[in-house]
């Protein structure tokens, strides 16, 4: 790969890290509408908001419901209205080394930025339609461009025949992941999603924009527990490109599945411990129908396939725990290359199907439900490049981020949160000088949810 | 990997070993989260309060009286701990509970309450919040716990049981609170009061195959052997026999929504609904029944219990 060649992959992938995470909005939520209702503190649910402890990872395994016959909207009080939100204010500071600048010496510097900003507003509404009928409705708006997106919307058929082994999810909704994205405890613009779910590696057409575990997803689940929640299963079968039904062909025709199990046990004096497993796998097609060479949406032909596949363990000691996810990902040669595989001609010189590994470890310390610590190291290798030409260690990355969360007063009708956070990428050799590139991101901020 | 990336790596794990350390050293149990305080609790009693303070004080208060922030609205009220005064028992009326029965109720919930079932926390965890709950009041310290009720072998079911039961149910006047048919509202059901005058409903056994204090015969069983404390619903276990006790118990499964082998003999017979205004049908054999046995609240809230008995006979 020439300099320019990998200028070129590192901007695009650099730009392509920081769009996501400067567009996408709020990710992670809280929802004090359960709170409100049941008049639980935030605490009952969550280690610290909006991370889930076991109480909580079991409310919301049950469909939002503690199954003491009065989770039926006809228990609530009739102004009772199942709507939360939550925004975060904030100052941020973003650090982007070696940019290809043109007034530079060296054609390449550091550009620093910083600046008042605001997340997305997450509207947070969900409960209970009826006994063992639940539904999440989350509308977020980007405060840059005033969009509204449906994060997820879904319904969900709770304990069908009475055994909480059967649980049925309708809509667009978030997999059942091992670490989940939107419970992140991290907001920074680097720190801010997991490399575990979005990374590709430089030149890989197949991007997170197509094929994101991090994004929720339009499609069916079929969940279960086993009572005291420390057996699990998720299977869901998923038919749209990032939650986005019909994207324009290719990528548009298709379905894919997704597999997680685990099981938990408590160690005396420890606490619960849990080991799992998860697979995605999916298909993308690599060219469509025309009209006039215009594609003609949904007939997608040529699929290829990719897909995600991990194991993880999480422990907890005390006030401590943490968990260990160890991914392996790769794409199709035809996928990576976006190349029709009706004219395999077209694929470049020395194009392969990438394979990447992501190991990511992160701990939490919880001084006390109000006060929340964080450190997180992710690293990524990528073992086959999309280009056989490509240096082997081409965009392999490493991330580390650390923070804290403190918040004032805990009960149960909203949160608060005082936010500070640094979290720095090092990307190798994808300066356009071929040097490693670094981003950081420090963040400060309050998040509040009501 | 760079030099950096293998400081930040190792700087990481070490972070890591050094606060799971900390952690360790900290608190042997698993965490409620919350700083051990430096009181005179017993270090089970330390780790019950940070526990307590994450999951319960909303409710039951920050003196476990039951007037937590979210106690005006929540219905029925969460339990008052100062009074040491519980519903679910295997214990006589009046007499504290078994450490098992609390536990039990921690892990169950107690349907139609807002409390829920804490069975996600290990069974530590709960032990450490029962030393917790029983710091709010001296009884624990004065008193022992009741002995546990023998509960005899399930006879079989027969239509003469049912027969029996509902007689039982007549004769005993069940009906006043609970209804002819169970739906909980018989023509004493709107002045019905717990022990702090507020106003309670009695259960409908049509609305559920749960109970307050359990799903089982048995659990049903029990239920009149010792009274709901601190409830109008009073203990039968001077007035009724154990036989007769088994009678009620399946009469009243004649009652509940969902198919049992009661309700299929029930069908088989043509049992009605009782009619107040007759005579019992049926009386059952044993001795001439007694009016029920009322709770002996402990000394410390006779004062406090003015109200005479509510409960019909």
């Amino acid at each position: 790969m020439t300099s320019p060649q990998r200028s070129l992959a590192g901007g695009l992938l650099l730009a392509f890290l920081l769009s996501l995470l400067f567009v996408t909005p709020t990710k992670s939520f809280a929802i004090p509408v359960f709170a409100r209702k049941y008049g639980l503190p935030c605490s009952a649910c969550h280690e610290a908001w909006p991370k889930l402890n076991s109480f909580g990872q079991k409310f919301k395994d049950e469909g939002y419901q503690l199954r003491n016959e009065k989770d039926a909207p006809i228990w609530l009080r009739p102004e009772f209205w199942p709507v939360a939100m939550r925004i975060t204010p904030h100052w941020h500071f973003e650090s982007a080394g070696r940019t290809a600048v043109d007034s530079a010496p060296s054609g390449e510097q550091t550009v620093n930025t910083s600046g008042f900003d605001l997340t997305g507003i997450d509207i947070l509404t969900g409960g209970t339609l009826a006994n063992n009928i639940s539904f999440l409705l989350v509308p977020s708006i980007d405060v840059g461009s005033g969009t509204v997106g449906f994060e997820s919307a879904n319904v969900r058929l709770d304990n069908l025949w009475g055994s909480p082994w059967l649980n049925f999810k309708f809509g667009k909704f978030e997999q059942d992941l091992p670490l989940s994205e939107k419970r992140m405890m991290t907001l920074s613009n680097v720190g801010g999603a997991y490399q575990l779910y979005h990374y590709v590696p430089p030149d890989d057409a197949n991007t997170d924009e197509f094929a994101s575990l991090g994004e929720n997803q339009l499609g069916i689940e079929l969940m279960g527990h086993s009572e005291d929640d420390h057996s699990r299963y998720a299977v869901s079968l998923l038919s749209s490109t990032n939650g986005t039904p019909g994207l324009p062909s290719p990528f548009g025709r298709s379905y894919d599945g997704y597999l997680h199990i685990s099981q938990g046990f408590l160690v005396p004096h420890l606490g619960l411990q849990r080991v799992g497993a998860y697979g995605w796998a999916g298909l993308r097609s690599t060219y469509s129908l025309t009209t006039d060479t215009v594609p003609i949406p949904g007939t997608g032909r040529g699929n290829r396939s990719f897909y995600r596949a991990g194991v993880y363990g999480s422990a907890y000691i005390g006030k401590f725990d943490v968990t260990g996810v160890y991914q392996r990902a790769g794409d199709n040669v035809f996928l990576a290359n976006m190349t029709p595989v009706n004219a395999p001609g077209s694929l470049p010189v020395g194009a392969q199907g990438p394979v990447w590994n992501t190991g990511t470890i992160e701990a939490h310390y919880t001084y006390s439900p109000q006060l929340f610590i964080i450190g997180r190291y992710e690293l990524t290798r990528v073992s086959r490049q999309v280009l056989a030409s490509n240096p082997s260690d081409l965009g392999n990355a490493d991330v580390f981020t650390v923070g804290y969360r403190y918040y004032p007063f805990m009960h149960s009708r909203d949160g608060l949160a005082w936010h500070q956070e640094f979290s720095t990428i090092n990307l190798k050799k994808l300066a356009a000088s071929g040097k490693d590139q670094r981003t950081s991101s420090y963040f400060m901020g309050f998040d509040f949810a009501f | 990997m760079q030099t950096s990336n293998r400081t930040i790596f190792l700087s990481t794990i070490l972070a890591m070993f050094l606060a799971s350390g900390v952690a360790a050293g900290q608190n042997s149990g698993v965490a409620s989260g919350y700083p051990v305080p430096k009181d005179d609790l017993t270090p089970q009693e330390q780790k019950g309060k940070g526990l307590y303070k994450r999951y319960c004080i909303g409710c039951h208060g920050l003196k476990g009286d039951g007037n937590g922030e979210n106690a005006p609205y929540i219905d029925p009220k969460p339990r008052d701990f100062t009074l040491a005064q519980f519903k679910c028992r295997s214990t006589p009326t009046g007499t504290l509970p078994l450490d098992s029965d609390l536990i039990s109720s921690m892990e169950r919930g107690l349907r139609g309450s807002n409390m829920p079932s804490w069975l996600p926390l290990s069974g530590e965890n709960r032990q450490d919040l029962l030393a917790y709950i029983k710091t709010f009041s001296p009884r624990w310290k004065t008193e022992k716990p009741g002995t546990q009720i023998a509960i005899p072998p399930e006879p079989a079911v027969t239509a003469e049981h049912l027969k029996a039961g509902q007689a039982l149910f007549q004769k005993l006047e069940c009906w006043k609170c609970h209804g002819t048919e169970g739906r909980g509202d018989g023509p004493s059901a709107p002045t019905l009061t717990d022990s702090k005058d507020r106003p309670i409903v009695p259960y409908d056994f049509t609305e559920g195959h749960k109970f307050k204090c359990g799903v089982t015969d048995q659990d049903l069983y029990r239920i009149f052997m010792t009274g709901l404390d601190g409830t109008p619903m009073p203990s039968f276990a001077d007035n009724v026999k154990p036989d007769e006790a088994w009678d009620l118990v399946f009469y009243l499964r004649t009652l509940q929504p969902m198919h049992t082998k009661e309700k299929a003999i029930a069908k088989q017979i043509g049992l009605k609904p009782i009619n107040p205004e007759a005579a019992p049908a049926a009386a059952p054999q044993q001795q001439e029944q007694q009016p029920p046995q009322q709770q002996q609240p402990p000394p410390q809230q006779q004062q406090q219990q003015q109200q005479p008995p509510r409960h019909a006979r």
